[in-house]
């Protein structure tokens, strides 16, 4: 059977993902504990971000497993819509509706998908919108907000699905600095109030305030991971090393 | 010069001129807003079926474009002739079925095809990321395209869809060529009677009286939306 007996609300097991003749993720095994944070770091193209995706099949994995809150998600008859209603994904360029103001992005999938009435939908985006203090936005257009309050409304629109899992796909990477704390902010409240969660971050201090555990993936690979005091002071690997160095020699830890 | 003048835009015959053409303007009228209520319908019912993803829908994706293929290279006035004359005669069915209507089927064959590839182009460019942001919420893939991705390729397409449909409008002119009486007919008819041309100069001042008012509501509508979406853009 999977490797779920231990009680993983995601397990991935031997997955290997290939883009043509590039293998992106090879051979890779992760398991998130419910209620678990794991934060993936890496270099840009090392397969953060692909793995993510397979995880709530926006790619489609080419050998292994992966099991989410108990179910096999990778063997074919899987209802990939139910399956994304419990997982919400949040990225980097935060993808939200240009054509709709701030209230409809956040009810229209509660709506069409789960088909609460507007009244509830509505009901619950403003409250969601209130917690992240953009309640006074409702009415705007994504455009005439800033960096930093589109990315917090895109992850209250994932939110308001009521998922088991968020996934975070380096979402501060394309803000501005003076903006990445409002976003790390809500995530960490997140990780606070128990939500499981991958994140695929940039952010190494961040990561190791909010971290049950730190993958560190290279070439497609876990290279190293374990918990976050012992990936940033004392990393075994030597590619662990060398990203790391490279990244404090960045001045970013 | 003084010719010209007389045999294209002389006041008397335009006077004269300008109650039968009003009423064959009339015609053209009908038979474009006939022919554009359709053809906005079909054109975005052929522009999805085109972009219906997976391996399933191959033949129907192949359909449609050998309809799309067909149609926009096929010119307007063999269509309507095959149509005008050759289905009343090939099909006792369309015997007692009017010239106008007919003339309607001719015009939305055409157009629909052109209208498909403007659709389609504006539900291209929608970036894929849109949709996969749609998707990601647990939208099946009608309501991603329904609710996310048709919205915004609409709005984008206006400008051109206005652009073909100001010439369905005008070749609605061809259709009375091949037989209904609208207001060119009228014109050759007047120009015929009375061995002047004006009536064609009546003709053209009424077209272009109506797509002046078209062309400038498009423009009211997209510039409302974008004082709404981007004013205070950051």
């Amino acid at each position: 059977m999977s490797a779920n007996g231990n009680g993983a609300f995601v397990s991935v097991t031997k997955v290997t993902k290939r883009f043509g003749d590039l293998e992106v993720l090879k051979q890779v095994d992760l398991e998130v504990p419910e209620h678990g944070v794991v934060c993936l770091i890496g270099a840009s193209g090392s397969g953060k971000s692909t793995l993510l995706r397979c995880v709530n099949l926006l790619e489609k994995v080419d050998e292994g497993e992966i099991v989410v809150d108990g179910k096999p998600i990778t063997n074919g008859d899987v209802d990939v819509n139910a399956l994304r209603k419990k997982i919400g994904i949040v990225f980097q360029a935060y993808n939200l509706f240009p054509h709709m103001t701030v209230l409809q992005n956040v009810t229209l999938a509660p709506r069409k998908a789960l088909g609460i009435s507007r009244d509830k939908a509505e009901k619950h985006a403003r409250l969601l919108l209130q917690r992240i203090g953009l309640e006074e936005k409702a009415h705007e257009f994504p455009d005439r907000l800033s960096g930093g309050q589109q990315q917090r409304v895109a992850i209250v629109r994932a939110l308001a699905m009521g998922p088991k899992l968020m996934l975070l796909d380096e979402i501060t990477s394309a803000l501005d600095p003076q903006l990445v704390s409002e976003v790390l902010n809500l995530v960490r409240e997140l990780a606070e109030s128990g939500m499981t969660m991958i994140i695929a971050t940039h952010e190494m201090q961040f990561a190791r305030e909010v971290a049950d555990e730190v993958c560190f993936l290279d070439g497609g690979v876990i290279r190293e991971h374990g918990p976050p005091d012992q990936i940033f002071t004392d990393p075994r690997e030597p590619r662990t090393r060398e990203f790391l160095a490279r990244i404090i020699e960045a001045g970013r830890l | 010069m003084r010719n010209v003048l007389h045999a294209f835009v002389d006041p008397f015959y335009f006077r004269q001129s300008l109650p039968d053409v009003w009423s064959g303007f009339l015609v053209n009228v009908h038979m474009m807003v006939v022919a554009e209520a359709l053809v906005l319908v079909l054109a975005l019912a052929l522009a999805i079926v085109r972009g219906l993803p997976g391996r399933g829908a191959k033949p129907l994706r192949g359909l449609a474009i050998v309809y799309t293929d067909f149609f926009r290279g096929t010119p307007l006035t063999i269509v309507a002739l095959a149509v005008l004359l050759g289905l009343p005669g090939a099909f006792k069915a369309f015997t007692n079925t009017s010239s106008e209507a007919l003339g309607v089927v001719a015009l939305t064959l055409v157009y629909t095809a052109y209208v498909t590839e403007v659709y389609r182009a504006g539900i291209e460019s929608v970036h894929g990321s849109q949709r996969m942001a749609a998707r990601s919420l647990g939208l099946s893939y009608g309501q991603a395209l329904r609710y996310v991705v048709l919205p915004q390729a609409i709005r984008r397409v206006i400008p051109p869809l206005l652009n073909d449909f100001i010439g369905l409008q005008k070749d609605t002119a061809i259709i009375g060529a091949i037989g209904v009486t609208e207001a060119a007919a009228q014109g050759t008819n007047f120009a015929s009677t009375f061995f002047n041309f004006t009536g064609f100069f009546v003709a053209a001042v009424f077209f272009v009286y109506l797509t002046i008012p078209l062309a400038r509501f498009t423009d009211h509508i997209i510039r409302r939306r974008e004082l709404l979406e981007r004013a205070a853009a950051v």
